[in-house]
């Protein structure tokens, strides 16, 4: 398929990788994918198979759905239950867990959950159903904060009065900022996230490259864009610089997207501070709706708990975001926390680096490997 | 990221046990049924081995497999049934009512069955257009012509307004299994091969598109139809070659290819640079970041064959009408067991795990 296919060519990838095992020479590297949507990537497609063993990638913090803390689910469910509401999300949240079930346990005990693909499609829930509430459950960072403010600005312009949005947008530097101070954790390089900066541009990574003299490379999606990026950064320091790179050309831009910024800037401001599960509060790391906009804001519309909930005691999503450990040295990976039964957020979205791993994840076959060859079929007609 | 060597025996352990224990005890933990139950994927799963399967214990049922076998009088019959509550109720490529035709004969057909007989059970809603109903009817009838088999008992309920969503359909059926079909689960053996015949993800790509919140345009189609004369024509070319046959509905050809790995003790290693998607139905799934190996098929077989009938096989698939995009999709080995996974487009390898939870509920 046109714009898929060149981007897998296995030929090509391993080209690339034997390039980066030269240029590392066999040197421990650790990078980490700040974007869930590039932990995604790197397992479905098996990509760490082909890197060379001494670049280790860590899974960074960029899923949305898992640094949402505990206490902002069960809001969210507080207000689905709510009498005459129709609470709208994203697919992902709905299995989510909160204090007491998630979202889709509110459904199922008849509150009016539904999901949709775009605050957009909620808005028109709410045009078709005028006596209803609709909400809209905004979450993930500057990629998607754009489409919520759309939606705002056209809720207004249209004078859509029973709808509000449920704002939990989150914005990437103060995380990187955070993880860059943690002091467990070192690392060599970032792969960029290829749609925040899609928005964002590339000048807020400036501090990564000059204050922490770490480089960072802006990565597309596809498995060519990773192994590329992670070619880019090796390059970087076999020659000892650390600059804000862009592989993702074909999408990003430097200066970001300016149309999508203003949006933003109109409808939301940033939160003093914000819970992140696992980082803890970080701040000025969110947005929330401007005073223009509090007819629009769930959170003053409607009575929510707002209490802050602590994580599962046994739960270790904060140290898998920041990358302290892997997936599989939580306590409960695999056994209590599975994805049917997740415990942790990180694996619940299939972004997250548990529910990754979990599925994909290629330990569970890591010393079967090397009896265990996958042959290509033979097909001996062509389809 | 090379794990050392103790901690990674460790961690295999672990998942191991987890998995064993996975294997044999559901814990259906939720309070509520949600979507995910009917799924038909891990959820769907543990329902069933939670609530039903111990209550309704015995030795046909204990096989599960898609259709039951019974032998009445030195007769061997298969009995199945289904219910179809698809949301929309047309949609391209097809209609409910045709899909609770083909959905029942292919059940039977995996069987190894020849499909005999159907009942059809209609649960409308009131104020349901009768025009609806009527093109749903002609729509059955006619599947049931073309496939050959009558429609011979039926029954009507309608409930109130707000009840039920314009109507469901369950149908059953019986059909007598043929002499050549020693057909199971755990009929499968290392070194069988897995054929597909054709293109995965259709069905439940084409219900998707069909709903109105989303402004995608393909020419994707339902490939809603009966297999029983592809799966008659395999058993009469290469009879017992053919140990076990699967239409992979929902939950795709993971889910299927995983129930069988479970059943059959055995692990299942696929190339999924071999399995055929169509264009239409690829770039959907890339969008919607879903994935089409996880999706929904009505008109699909799997079929696990003997090393030596492969070519045979998919020479016998690709000569039917419903077969022309046959593919070998991969192979049946000892380790890991259980378990499926995929040598990756770009030479990695990935666990194929069943579906979890439902990207796109209501499909059939």
């Amino acid at each position: 398929m046109k714009y898929v296919d060149e981007y897998r060519d296995s030929n090509l990838a391993s080209r690339i990788a034997s390039e980066i095992a030269r240029l590392s020479d066999g040197r421990q590297l650790k990078f980490m994918e700040v974007c869930g949507g590039h932990t995604h990537t790197i397992y479905k497609h098996g990509i760490e198979d082909i890197l060379p063993p001494n670049i280790d990638l860590i899974h960074g913090p960029g899923c949305p759905v898992c640094v949402l803390p505990m206490g902002r689910v069960d809001d969210a469910i507080a207000i689905a239950h709510t009498d005459n509401v129709i609470f709208t999300t994203f697919g992902d949240m709905m299995r989510v867990p909160g204090s007491h079930g998630s979202l889709l346990d509110a459904k199922a005990e008849g509150a009016d959950v539904r999901f949709v693909y775009s605050p957009l499609d909620a808005l028109k829930l709410a045009r078709q159903y005028p006596e209803r509430q609709v909400v809209f459950f905004a979450i993930g960072f500057e990629t998607t904060a754009p489409s919520t403010a759309v939606t705002l600005l056209r809720a207004r312009a249209e004078k859509v009065k029973n709808f509000s949005i449920f704002c939990n947008h989150v914005t990437i530097i103060p995380a990187i900022k955070a993880i860059l101070d943690s002091p467990d954790l070192r690392l060599d390089g970032f792969v960029g996230p290829g749609h925040v900066t899609m928005v964002i541009g590339l000048r807020p990574y400036t501090f990564i490259a000059q204050q922490h003299r770490k480089p960072i490379v802006v990565a597309g999606f596809e498995p060519l864009d990773i192994i590329q990026s992670v070619h880019m950064l090796v390059q970087q320091i076999s020659s000892g610089r650390s600059e804000v790179e862009n592989q993702y050309v074909r999408v990003v831009r430097p200066e970001g997207n300016v149309k999508a910024l203003e949006a933003m800037a109109m409808t939301m401001e940033l939160r003093p501070f914000f819970e992140w599960r696992g980082l803890g509060f970080i701040t000025q790391s969110a947005l929330k709706l401007r005073p223009e906009f509090a007819e629009w804001d769930a959170e003053l519309r409607f009575e929510v708990p707002g209490l802050r909930v602590a994580d599962p005691k046994a739960c270790q999503c904060g140290e898998v975001l920041k990358g302290v450990i892997k997936p599989w040295e939580c306590k409960v990976f695999g056994t209590a926390c599975t994805p049917e039964t997740p415990i942790g957020t990180c694996m619940v979205s299939p972004e997250g680096a548990c529910a990754a791993y979990f599925s994909y994840g290629r330990f569970s076959m890591a010393s079967e490997r090397s009896r265990l060859k996958i042959a290509p079929v033979v097909q001996t007609q062509g389809m | 990221m090379e794990l050392q060597s103790s901690q990674s025996d460790e961690v295999l352990a672990k998942i191991e046990r987890s998995r064993q224990a996975r294997r044999h005890k559901f814990y259906l933990r939720d309070e509520h049924v949600t979507l995910s139950h009917g799924s038909g994927g891990k959820a769907t799963h543990n329902l069933i081995e939670g609530i039903f399967a111990p209550a309704f214990a015995n030795v046909v049922l204990d096989r599960m497999e898609d259709a039951a076998q019974l032998t009445l009088g030195g007769l061997r019959l298969a009995f199945t049934t289904d219910s179809y509550v698809v949301n929309p109720l047309f949609f391209a490529g097809g209609d409910i009512g045709q899909l609770a035709v083909h959905g029942t004969i292919n059940d039977l057909a995996m069987a190894g069955a020849d499909p005999l007989y159907l009942s059809v059970g209609m649960i409308l809603e009131e104020g349901f257009p009768m025009e609806s109903l009527r093109r749903i009817v002609t729509s059955m009838a006619q599947a049931a012509r073309d496939a050959g088999v009558l429609i011979v008992t039926g029954d009507t309920k309608v409930v109130q307004r707000g009840k039920a969503d314009g109507i469901f359909i369950n149908t059953a059926g019986v059909g007598t299994v043929r002499a050549a079909a020693e057909l199971g689960q755990t009929q499968v053996r290392t070194g069988d091969r897995v054929l597909l015949s054709g293109a995965v993800g259709d069905h439940g790509v084409a219900i998707m598109l069909a709903r109105e919140e989303l402004d995608i345009e393909t020419d994707v189609q339902s490939d809603s139809a009966p297999l029983h004369t592809l799966v008659a024509s395999l058993l009469d070319n290469v009879g017992g070659a053919i140990h076990c046959f699967r239409d992979p509905t929902r939950g795709g050809i993971a889910t299927a290819l995983n129930e069988i790995a479970l059943s059959a003790e055995l692990s299942i290693a696929l190339d999924e640079q071999a399995i055929p998607v169509h264009a239409g139905v690829r770039g959907a799934c890339e969008i919607l970041g879903l994935d089409p190996l996880t999706i929904a098929n009505e008109g699909k077989l799997l079929a696990i064959v003997a090393p030596e009938a492969e070519q045979q096989a998919l020479k016998v698939m690709r000569a039917h009408p419903l077969g022309k995009e046959a593919m070998v999709i991969g192979t049946v080995q000892a380790e890991p067991a259980g378990m499926v996974f995929l040598r990756t487009d770009i030479g990695g390898t990935r666990v194929l795990d069943m579906l979890v939870g439902d990207p796109l509920p209501r499909i059939c």
